[in-house]
Order: structure tokens, then C-alpha cells, then sequence
């Protein structure tokens, strides 16, 4: 922040908090955390250009500012519209919003194969995340889905279009983080599809990243391919001297051994900054090579304080978020998944971190 | 007889060449506005009352007024040729036939902004036009039009025909402006607005082909003559597009002052309904505006005569108006098939739609879908309020006004012809082999007839 930046605030669902000028409402939202936050499918704090696009995070602007007002006509995108002082902004508490959100979840799941079991991302997938929140248990949509062929980009990186919402963030990744992109979006539209020209392979050292910021499972490591689900793994903050990046990592462990590594991700699913303010990306070599806790140093447990299924209560430091929706709306909210209650695999009681070696069945009969 | 401001000269022999356009008055508008400041421009064009003739009708001299001036920043001028909405087809008309009106349009235009390097976006299917534009530039440079010191007067301008790929939503500014840079032609999220930052981040006026044509009879009548003609802010003269079933399909030049009912029956202009059929209804501003019933066409809600003009066409709102919009006037006869017309229009948007937002990109397509389920006698009653919530949800949530587009023409097919709809669902095998006809649509004439 510049020196002399001046404060604005603003309140959201009641709730106020001062930001510096040029903060945008989803991030003012964010530093307040809970269900005054909108979701955000497309925008990626550490991209450039990012956002705008998904159209999840819309809110209401019931007050312009203290200066004008006014009300904003339509709903905007609180990942993209910046703050004013004194600006009041609805997200739960607007019917038009909820409305709304209900609407673009819709919109992004028919056509989407809602093959979650079979699919890698499942368990810490945004959309996943998103349709229970806001999302009906039917559907409308009665026509055949988009298909796509699926594509393997090269040795490490799978493309399920299937499952693609076209947020744009991969596109921005390659372009900020790698010096030669090699892949974006084709055709426009419903036709639209993410594509490497003419099928080339995407070979830079960065480009693993893309799993990292994709939301959804259209983008999955080809080397955790259908290894294991990820709530049964243990997460690990590790790290190793690497000449090409930060090395600083998490290790998705099932005892002794590494099923994948990524990059250390925030409560809001994006990847952590460094206590230099630089973003820890990893490079593909960490990401896809390193497969053996010796590798690593290991730090010690990773706290997962997001909203996922991978988060429910089984780790050591687990962050519970904050629950802010009773106090803000007055009731309970109405769609909440406690994969427990619905499955008996998965035991709230039985910590695996304490398990030793990788987790059997067994270990979850007495 | 109304006036003729910008076709005035169509009928000349060899008016699309510097010679004869010279001799029949042409560059006078430039001579004059040259020895005027840039500011004075803007002021002719700001009591003019021109509105943006794109289809949004904002007022063109405060969109100029808005353009930042950062000192050392270039700025420029690009002129919207991409005309692609289905039923407009004034400015090929300007282009083809008149291209030195346009030319002196844009010299005027950016000697006002400050404009040195302005470019004609032109949309990829007008594959012969950038050609005939390309001549009239070259022969306006040799002439001392363009180029350096244009009439020793210091000011400097260059004009570039770029040529679009074929996508209608490179006509929206922004993404116009990408495709310009070379990129891919998505709309940008605004604000920043193009005023600040348009082509490779400089300030940019992005301005419709006929709406830099008009500043020619401004700077010459004076932007207060301009403003008599018409009526309340339909100031000036607008080119109109008409086709569909009527007798003489064509571009008119009218002021704003006739009524609907004379545009479409009138020798002068549309010659009434062809094959003598009767009037079902008509979009008066282009394929994203609202379809109207020929009897909130020819009279609005209140049983006042609807005038082509901005306000009269857009009075009633959306519940029994329209837009003037681009001035895409189409017409419907008692033998079409509103249901099957809606659908070929969903069928558009979903094609053009550059997918970036959720609602456009997906709710055009299911939008399309349905409404092919329903023609083809395979709908159900639910779909038509389940078309009517999608295209809700669509409306106002997306980047580009392209979604809005996408929704309006159906909300108002729905709004107004219902009934043909459920006709359509509840007569699956009767709806293959005839057409709904014009039941209740019809206005007094076309009952008399
Ligand atoms: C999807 C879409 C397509 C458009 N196509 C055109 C077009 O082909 N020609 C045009 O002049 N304006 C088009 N516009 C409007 C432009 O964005 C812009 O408003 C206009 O060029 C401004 O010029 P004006 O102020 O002179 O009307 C389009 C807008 C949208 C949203
Ligand atoms: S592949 Fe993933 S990151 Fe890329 S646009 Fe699709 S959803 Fe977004
Ligand atoms: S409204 Fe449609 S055309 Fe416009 S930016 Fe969104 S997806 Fe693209
Ligand atoms: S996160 Fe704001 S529009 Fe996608």
C-alpha cells in the first residue's frame, strides 16, 4: 500500500471495516471473513486481469458512498468494482443477489458432467463448494451436456474441458508466470475450449501452477491420477533448497508416503505469499518429481481451514471458519454438508494424523 | 419530402471518387472545422443533441467531452464498421456509396479529439469495402486531406482500415479494441472506460460509422441548425435499415419527426406489407431490441401515435416499448412464425457470445435449445416460464451488454406472443404444417383489409 493511502470504509451485510482506497469489495469482504465473502470462481488475487468473469461474486450496492449514495442500478462484481468511503454493499442479505448466484451456479453446472466421483479435484473443488452453498439438488437442464474429448498436456498435466468453466485464471497463470505461453482459449462462446496450439504440449517449468489455480478438476496432476481421494491424505507443510523456486510446499501424505505436492494454498484456496510478498509458486520438478518424503524437510502438519469436505475436523490445528451467517441472516443456514453425518467412511473421532502409515479400512473399524 | 442530410449526394455519378465529391461540395465541412479550435468542434456537436447512431443513443459531444487529455499520451479515434446485428445495414451503405462522407467525418472527428492515428474497425464479411475505403483514404491524402500539416494547420492524421474476423461482439467497444491490439475479442470489465483507457491503454473514442458521418452536416449547418431538425432529443436525421416482408426494402435517410405508420405504409419509404399481407410486428432498432405487436407498434399503451424517434419508440418501457436502437427495422407479416424467428435469433447470440461470463455463455445456449424443443413441437407449457427465468437471469448480470441482447428478444417474444408459444406446445403436429397467423395482433388496418 502507498504511503498516504487513504482509508475508505465500508460496510457489508452490516458489517463494517476500513480498507485503503483501491480495495475491492471482495477483498474488504474477505478481510472480514465468513458469509459476508462472496465466492469467487474466477478471480485469483496473485493474477493479474483476473475476475469478472464467472459472475458468482455479484453483490449489491445498496449505497453508492457517503458522497453519492445512490444505489449501483445493476449487481457488479465485487472481485472487480473497488471500494468507496462509505459504501454499503448487500451479499446474503440481498434477495436479488442469492437470486442471482443461484442463477450463474445453475448456468455452470448444466453442462457440467457432475462426475465428481471420479474425479481428482473432488473434495477441495470451488464448484463443489459453491453448489452446495447455493445450489439446488434438481436440475432443469434437460438436454445432452457439452462433451469434449479429454486431452493430456504433456507428461503431467490432464484436461478434463468437460469440466472447464473458462475462468480464465490458467490463461493468466501461463501468461504472468511462464515466458512462452503455449495454450488458451479457442473458438468463443458455449464452444469455447481451453487448447494447446495444435496440441502442443505445455513445457514450461512453471506451468504446473495451473493446477494449483484452477478451481475445478479441468486441470489435474497426471501424476496423482486416480491415486487416492484427497480427504484421505494428510497434509504437510515441507520444504527442500530448490534452484528454481521457493521450494516451500505442501505434501499430501498417506503415511510415509507422497501421493502429490502443491503449492501451499490460503483459507481462500489460492497460493500463500512469502514473507517477501512474493507469491510461492512451485516449480514442476517439486511439483512432480519429488515423490519420497526424503526429499523433503518436513515441517509439520498443514492447518486446512477451508470449507471443503478435506477440512472436516480431522486434522491437528484444523481452523474451523468463522461462522458468521446466523449472526448476519438470523437462522442457520439451510444447506451445510457434514460429510460425516452422510458417510460412515470417514470418522470425525478417528484422527489420521495419528494414524502411522498409510490408512487402511481397517483402521476405521474398532 | 424530409430533409437529407447524409444521402443527399447518393444519387450523384461517381460520387464514391474525390473528384466528384469535391465538386459537389465535399471537404468543405474540413476546411471550415480546421480553422475552428478543438473545443469549438465539440461544442458544435454538444448543441447539436447527436446521439451515438451504435444503437445505445448516448449523446455523441459529452462522450467526446469525457476523453482524458494526460499530458504526452496519445489518443485516438476508431470508428465502429463493424455492423454486424442482424437487420442494420445503414453503414455499409455510408461506406460503400458515400466513403468520402465518412472520411471527412473522421478527419473532423479527430482533429477535435486529437486524434493523429484513428482507425475504421470493419467488420470481416464486408470483405470489399475496406478496399473502396482504403481508395478514398489514398485519394484524400493526395488531395492534402490526410497526412502531415493538413492545410498547414499543424495537425497531423493518419486513417487505417483494420478488418475484423467475422465476430459480432468485436462490435461491442472493448472487445473491439482487443481485437484491434491483435488479441482475442473478448469485452474488457469496465470501468476502466475507453475514455481513459481504450486502444493499447490510451485514451480512445470509439464512435459508429454514422454517427461521425453526421458531424459533417453539423460543422456545416452549425450544430444549432442541426438540433431543429427532429424533435425533442431525436435531434438530426437517422438512417434507418428496413427489410423483412414489406415492398421496398431499403436504407432511408428520415427525420425524426414521421410516424411508424408512415415509414412502413408510405410509398416514400417501406411501401407498405408485400404480397398484400397484413402487419403482425416488427423490431424496430436492430435484432437485440424488443419485438413489437403491430398495435403497440403502430400506437403505444397510451393510444398516442408511435413516432420513429428515440423517445416515442422506447415509450411504455420494455412492458409496451422498444428502442430505436441501430435502426434495424424488420418487419413480420401475418405468415411468420414468431416462436421460429425467436429461436433463430437465440441462435445467433448463442453462436456470438465470446463465453466469458457464465450467464451469456451458457444460458444462450440452453435459451437455444428450448426454444428449438418448442418449435419443432417437442416443448412443454413449464419450458415457456422456464425460458422466461433464464433470460431473467441473464439480463443485467453479465460483462457485456451481449447478454442483456440475448435476453431481450426473447423476454419480449414471450411477453407479447405467448399465447403462439403455448399454441406451439399444446399443437405439436398443427404447428409443423401451418403458422399461428396473426390472431389478436393486429392493428385496425390490417383488420379493415
Ligand atoms: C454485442 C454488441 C455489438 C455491438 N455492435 C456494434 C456495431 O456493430 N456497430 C456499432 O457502431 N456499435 C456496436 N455496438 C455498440 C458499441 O459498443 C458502442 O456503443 C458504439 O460503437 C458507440 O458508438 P456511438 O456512440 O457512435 O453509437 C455493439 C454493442 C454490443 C454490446
Ligand atoms: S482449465 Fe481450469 S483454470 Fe483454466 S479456464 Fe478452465 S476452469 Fe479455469
Ligand atoms: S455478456 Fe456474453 S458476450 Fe458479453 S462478455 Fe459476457 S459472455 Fe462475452
Ligand atoms: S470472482 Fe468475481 S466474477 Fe468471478
Amino acid at each position: 500500500m502507498a504511503e498516504g493511502t487513504p482509508l475508505f470504509k465500508v460496510t457489508i451485510d452490516g458489517r463494517t471495516v476500513e480498507v485503503p482506497a483501491g480495495t475491492t469489495i471482495l477483498q474488504a469482504a474477505r478481510k472480514i471473513g465468513g458469509e459476508v465473502t462472496p465466492p469467487a470462481m474466477c478471480y485469483y488475487s496473485k493474477l493479474q486481469g483476473s475476475g469478472g468473469k464467472c459472475r458468482t461474486c455479484l453483490v449489491e450496492v445498496s449505497k453508492g458512498s457517503d458522497k453519492d449514495p445512490r444505489p449501483m442500478p445493476k449487481l457488479v462484481a465485487s472481485c472487480r468494482t473497488t471500494v468507496m468511503d462509505g459504501m454499503e454493499v448487500k451479499n446474503v442479505t440481498s434477495e436479488k443477489v442469492l437470486d442471482a448466484r443461484a442463477g450463474v451456479v445453475e448456468f455452470l453446472l448444466i453442462n457440467h458432467p457432475l462426475d465428481c466421483p471420479v474425479c481428482d479435484q473432488a473434495g477441495e473443488c470451488h464448484l463443489q463448494d459453491l453448489s452446495y452453498e447455493h445450489g439446488k439438488a434438481d436440475t432443469r437442464y434437460e438436454f445432452q451436456r457439452r462433451v469434449f474429448e479429454k486431452h493430456s498436456l504433456g507428461p503431467y498435466i490432464q484436461l478434463h474441458m468437460t469440466r472447464c468453466i473458462l475462468c480464465y485464471r490458467c490463461v493468466y497463470t501461463a501468461d504472468q508466470l511462464t515466458n512462452k505461453r503455449q495454450h488458451g482459449i479457442l473458438d468463443r462462446g458455449d464452444h469455447a475450449e481451453i487448447a494447446t496450439y495444435i496440441e502442443k504440449s505445455l513445457e514450461n517449468d512453471f506451468i504446473g501452477n495451473v493446477i494449483d489455480v484452477c478451481p475445478v478438476g479441468a486441470l489435474t496432476d497426471r501424476t496423482f491420477r486416480f491415486k487416492n481421494r484427497v480427504w484421505f491424505l494428510k497434509p504437510m507443510n515441507a520444504h527442500r533448497e530448490c534452484p528454481n523456486c521457493c521450494g516451500k510446499v505442501t505434501l499430501w501424505n498417506r503415511g510415509d508416503e507422497v501421493f502429490r505436492v502443491t503449492a501451499r494454498k490460503d483459507e481462500w484456496g489460492e497460493i500463500e505469499d512469502l514473507p517477501d510478498g512474493k507469491t510461492a509458486w512451485i516449480c514442476n520438478e517439486c511439483r512432480f518429481e519429488k515423490k519420497k518424503t526424503s526429499d523433503w524437510v518436513i515441517e509439520g502438519p498443514r492447518e486446512i481451514n477451508r470449507h471443503s469436505v478435506i477440512s472436516q475436523g480431522h486434522y491437528v490445528n484444523a481452523v474451523v471458519p468463522n461462522e458468521t451467517f446466523p449472526e448476519v441472516m438470523g437462522r442457520e443456514p439451510r444447506i451445510k454438508l457434514q460429510i460425516h453425518d452422510v458417510s460412515e467412511v470417514n470418522e470425525p473421532d478417528r484422527n489420521i494424523s495419528l494414524i502411522e502409515g498409510p490408512a487402511h479400512s481397517d483402521d476405521f473399524k474398532d | 419530402m424530409s430533409v437529407k442530410l447524409l444521402l443527399d449526394k447518393a444519387n450523384i455519378e461517381g460520387i464514391r471518387y474525390y473528384d466528384a465529391w469535391r465538386k459537389n461540395g465535399g471537404y468543405a465541412a474540413v476546411e471550415k472545422a480546421l480553422k475552428m479550435t478543438p473545443e469549438a468542434i465539440v461544442d458544435e456537436v454538444k448543441k447539436s443533441g447527436l446521439r451515438g447512431r451504435g444503437g445505445a443513443g448516448f449523446p455523441t459531444g459529452l462522450k467526446w467531452s469525457f476523453i482524458a487529455k494526460p499530458e504526452g499520451v496519445p489518443r485516438h479515434l476508431v470508428c465502429n464498421a463493424d455492423e454486424s446485428e442482424p437487420g442494420t445495414f445503414k453503414d455499409r451503405y455510408l461506406m460503400e456509396f458515400l466513403p468520402h462522407l465518412l472520411i471527412e467525418g473522421l478527419i473532423i472527428s479527430s482533429f477535435a479529439l486529437g486524434s493523429n492515428v484513428t482507425y475504421i474497425y470493419i467488420r470481416g464479411e464486408y470483405a470489399w469495402i475496406p478496399d473502396i475505403l482504403e481508395q478514398a483514404i489514398a485519394e484524400a491524402k493526395a488531395a492534402g486531406w490526410l497526412g502531415r500539416n493538413i492545410l498547414g494547420t499543424g495537425f497531423d492524421c493518419e486513417i487505417y482500415v483494420q478488418r475484423g474476423a467475422g465476430a459480432y461482439i468485436c462490435g461491442e467497444e472493448t472487445a473491439l479494441i482487443e481485437s484491434l491490439e491483435g488479441k482475442r475479442g473478448n469485452p474488457r470489465i469496465k470501468p476502466p472506460f475507453p475514455a481513459i483507457k481504450g486502444v493499447w491503454d490510451r485514451p480512445t473514442v470509439v464512435n459508429n460509422v454514422e454517427t461521425l458521418t453526421a458531424v459533417v452536416p453539423i460543422i456545416n449547418m452549425g450544430g444549432e441548425e442541426y438540433a431543429k431538425i427532429g424533435v425533442g432529443k431525436s435531434t438530426g436525421t437517422k438512417l434507418i435499415s428496413a427489410c423483412g416482408n414489406i415492398n421496398k426494402p431499403g436504407v432511408y435517410e428520415i427525420d425524426m419527426t414521421i410516424s411508424v405508420e408512415e415509414f412502413i405504409y408510405s410509398d416514400e419509404y417501406c411501401g407498405g406489407i408485400a404480397n398484400g399481407k397484413r402487419l403482425k410486428a416488427c423490431i424496430p432498432g436492430g435484432s437485440s431490441v424488443p419485438i413489437l405487436p403491430a398495435n403497440l407498434l403502430l400506437k403505444t399503451a397510451k393510444g398516442e401515435t408511435r413516432m420513429m424517434n428515440y423517445e416515442s419508440l422506447s415509450d411504455g418501457g420494455f412492458a409496451t416499448g422498444s428502442m430505436l436502437g441501430s435502426g434495424g427495422f424488420i418487419v413480420f407479416d401475418e405468415d411468420q412464425c414468431v416462436v421460429r424467428h425467436t429461436l433463430t435469433l437465440a441462435r445467433f447470440y448463442r453462436h456470438e457470445s465470446c463465453g466469458q461470463c457464465s450467464p451469456c455463455r451458457e444460458g444462450t445456449g440452453w435459451m437455444e435449445k428450448i426454444l428449438k424443443n418448442i418449435e419443432f413441437g417437442k416443448g412443454k407449457l413449464s419450458d415457456i416460464d422456464l425460458l422466461w427465468d433464464i433470460q431473467r437471469r441473464i439480463e443485467g448480470n453479465t460483462i457485456c451488454p451481449l447478454g442483456d441482447a440475448a435476453a431481450w428478444p426473447v423476454a419480449a417474444a414471450i411477453r407479447h406472443f405467448r399465447d403462439e408459444f403455448e399454441w406451439h406446445v399444446l399443437n405439436p403436429q398443427e404447428s409443423q404444417v401451418r403458422n399461428y397467423g396473426l390472431a389478436h395482433y393486429a392493428d385496425e388496418r390490417n383488420v379493415v383489409a
